[in-house]
């Protein structure tokens, strides 16, 4: 039975590509830069926190980068440790 | 040979003439172990993310250096510890794709400086 039902018009299938990827992959980038917290700020949650790989996409080879020079960042003053609305 | 960035944040509360004293005194001491000071920024004033020693704000200054000698970071560090007008710094090396980032970063830099001239 379940064959037979026929649509008006056709279904409207998402087929858009929603699967994650690495962004630094993908634009080559190979130096993620401590000096720029405007950047990072892109990789922490509203209270600071490095995001963790499932949810930015980053592949594991510049994720450990990412925390690296937001660390670094942090520890010049250039980033807060602990935030609270940072977006 | 090594390439080596530094990044040191000095006390806000220093007048322009100690400042300049004081980096000073980094560079001759770079220059006197067989190190190149390659570029220095100064960065100004900047308010600073969270408070250190008490004050919001520090002047943040850049240099990038290349060395010979093996120590120099130990020396510099020492010094950087022992001098009081310091809050903060930090000494990285640079792999080969952070020296391409760093020459490209310093095109755009001089460019923007261009235009608003």
């Amino acid at each position: 039975m379940a064959d037979n039902i026929r649509y008006l018009s056709p279904v409207d299938v998402k087929n858009i590509n929603t699967k994650k990827y690495c962004r630094f992959k993908k634009a080559g980038i190979k130096y993620i830069d401590y000096k720029d917290p405007d950047f990072l700020m892109r990789f922490v949650n509203q209270q600071g926190k490095i995001l963790p790989r499932r949810i930015t996409g980053t592949s594991l080879k510049f994720q450990r980068k990412v925390s690296q020079a937001i660390k670094r960042c942090r520890h010049l003053a250039l980033m807060p440790y602990v935030g609270d609305m940072l977006k | 040979m090594n390439h080596y960035e530094t990044v040191f944040i000095l006390n806000p509360v220093l007048s322009e003439e100690q400042i300049k004293e004081t980096v000073q005194k980094f560079k001759k001491l770079l220059k006197d172990s067989k190190s190149n000071v390659v570029i220095e920024e100064n960065w100004g004033l900047k308010k600073m993310a969270y408070s250190i020693q008490k004050k919001r704000t520090g002047f943040y200054y850049l240099m990038e250096f290349t060395s010979e000698d093996r120590e120099i970071i130990n020396k510099l560090e020492l010094a950087y510890k022992r001098d009081e007008r310091l809050m903060r710094w930090l000494t990285v090396k640079l792999d080969k794709h952070a020296l391409a980032y760093a020459e490209r970063r310093r095109k755009r830099l001089s460019i923007n400086e261009k235009e608003e001239a």
